[in-house]
């Protein structure tokens, strides 16, 4: 077994961004996510990386979009407005076809909010990271061990499909601390060669890195090739967790912290004898969708714990196209939904009627 | 001899060493034998998991707490509380500090330092876990209590040994983290007042470990537990 440490989220997620050969971080302080700068303002200079508090998020966000169009894992980190901030960079981004890993600490919102946990950038991060027709991978983490493991997956997903990822992660996750492994394996090495603007020695063409096309018929091929990568992703990564849904009448679908309140509930709920279970996404972008519509025809409904004010629900409503009900069990501002609130959900979910 | 009888005892370390918990612990040790004990939360780095956690458990218990009226909100101010200063002038209390973590945190401890050094009624503990990696090894341990020292303007007088892995702890978890404490000891010249562990590694530990700290988790959410596949 591995030797484990005890770490705080914020903090294991950017040693795990340094193991996985990231030498290049950008950001801008932000409570609930900034120990994830202060760990690497002390790390980067000792490994010989790059440690830079930017001037703003979108100075930040840009500094990325160079580090990457050199072919180098780069990464930046916010909490929610601090994100919203870097949309236009992250838009040009992916755009322009650049790998990079973004961190989201969610807090609460919408405006200036609240420094105290939320989920309600499930809307941002999924469907409006920006502007213009792009998807970002999304990851979101339910412990320290998988800030851990999907920082690493992050980025080895956005170099394998030349994207922006995005790490989903709150303020709890961010916070609490647990103990970890950091063993991760081998980092997987991409060949960039023939995009990433490293010199030439003039010894090749330039390549050229942009998001501007001068020909309709340009920007719309490049549009249209991207889709078809989006739906290779769709096809092969999607990523989820099921717990105790081998003879569920009721499906909880949470991620996070949710998943983690929702997961002491359903032991609680069993005891009392109801059969509940849940599908834990951990991407959110792809979405689970399969896995989700084949359990609408073994489930009576659904319950979707979310720490906003409804947003994940309506992918879960199009994923099993809406044949079961799906009941909301939520908490905002910062606060969690606890143990009770979600029981209280599965009870009322128990109490409708319906067909298998 | 864990329990000193200083009236003012200051828990400082390296963030994520534990200190928060050892204070109320050890509070409600000191309630034991004084009747008016304080706790003051002066960590200005941590947004959320704090002594404020505590509060209503440590009122409860006839001990109060001191800590930022903006502990625990929405707003992201990290204040002293005006009521901090009590602590100083009112020597009938006996003291517990939870000083933020590393040298950041201690920076606003320093404030309060000439007083406390004025009346020179106080230990200052140094809160160490050889599971925080950048505090794994004797160098780095010593290199934060440089920092903290500088900080806050404040010597330390101890040694707390809080190595831990949270829920994963077990008896060899502590076993293997003794040749560290006592290399910080030696290195630092500093006692090692207390060796912190879960309360229930207490009773095999007790013979095992001089100056053994039994201490309860108080602070816990309904989500903490949970252990995901």
């Amino acid at each position: 077994m591995a030797e484990k440490v005890l770490m705080k989220g914020n903090e294991a997620l950017a040693e795990a961004a340094i193991m996985a050969g990231c030498r290049h971080y950008f950001g801008y302080p932000i409570t609930p996510q900034t120990e994830i700068a202060a760990y690497m303002a002390k790390r980067m200079p000792v490994i010989g990386g790059t440690f830079l508090q930017a001037e703003s998020e979108v100075a930040a966000i840009n500094m990325i979009y160079g580090a990457a169009a050199a072919g180098k894992r780069a990464m930046t980190s916010s909490s929610s407005p601090g994100i919203a901030l870097k949309s236009e960079g992250i838009s040009y981004l992916a755009g322009s076809d650049l790998p990079a890993l973004i961190i989201n600490v969610q807090r609460g919102g919408p405006g200036l909010g609240g420094i105290q946990p939320s989920q309600s950038d499930y809307f941002q991060s999924t469907k409006s990271a920006g502007h213009g027709d792009f998807k970002l991978i999304v990851l979101a983490p339910a412990s320290v061990q998988e800030m851990v493991d999907l920082t690493f997956k992050g980025f080895d997903l956005a170099d394998k499909y030349r994207m922006p990822a995005m790490l989903l992660s709150d303020g709890t996750m961010g916070q609490m601390m647990e103990p970890v492994s950091l063993e991760m394996g081998e980092v997987k090495e991409y060949d960039k060669s023939s995009w990433a603007a490293c010199g030439t020695k003039c010894e090749r063409e330039h390549n050229v890195v942009n998001s501007l096309f001068i020909q309709p018929e340009e920007l719309e091929r490049y549009n249209f090739e991207r889709y078809e990568r989006y739906a290779q992703i769709e096809a092969n990564e999607v990523m989820y967790d099921e717990y105790r849904m081998e003879d569920a009448e009721i499906c909880i679908v949470a991620y996070g912290v949710a998943a983690r309140v929702s997961q002491n509930a359903i032991d609680k709920a069993r005891e009392a004898g109801i059969k509940v279970g849940m599908i834990r996404p951990i991407t959110l972008w792809p979405f689970p969708k399969a896995v989700l519509n084949a359990a609408a025809d073994k489930v009576k409904a659904f319950i979707s714990v979310e720490l906003s004010m409804g947003q994940m629900i309506e992918d879960v409503e199009l994923a099993i196209r809406c044949k079961k009900p799906v009941l909301l069990c939520n908490r905002v501002g910062g606060m969690i939904p606890t143990t009770e609130d979600v029981l209280g959900s599965i009870n009322k979910a128990n109490s409708l009627g319906g067909d298998k | 001899m864990i329990m000193n009888n200083k009236r003012i005892t200051l828990f400082a370390g390296h963030y994520g060493s534990g200190k928060t918990n050892i204070s109320v612990n050890y509070a409600l040790r000191l309630k034991e034998k004084h009747e008016n004990v304080v706790v003051a939360d002066l960590d200005i780095v941590n947004p959320y998991f704090r002594s404020k956690d505590s509060e209503s458990f440590l009122e409860e218990r006839g001990i109060h707490l001191i800590s930022s009226e903006y502990a625990n909100s929405n707003v992201d101010v990290p204040a002293m509380p005006s009521e901090a200063y009590a602590i100083i002038d009112n020597k009938q209390t006996v003291a517990v500090i939870d000083v933020g973590g590393d040298d950041r945190g201690a920076l606003a401890m320093g404030r309060y330092a000439p007083a406390i050094l004025e009346e020179n009624n106080y230990e200052m503990l140094f809160v160490i876990n050889k599971y925080r990696p950048l505090t794994r090894d004797c160098a780095s341990t010593i290199a934060v209590m440089h920092e903290i020292e500088t900080a806050c303007s404040m010597k330390f007088t101890g040694i707390v040994n809080n190595s831990n892995l949270g829920d994963e702890t077990d008896e060899e978890t502590v076993m293997n983290s003794l040749s560290y404490a006592e290399e910080v000891s030696q290195a630092s010249g500093l006692p090692i007042k207390m060796t912190a562990v879960k309360e229930d590694l207490y009773d095999t530990l007790k013979n095992k470990v001089v100056n053994c700290f039994p201490i309860k988790l108080y602070v816990r959410q309904s989500w903490a537990k949970a252990t995901l596949d």
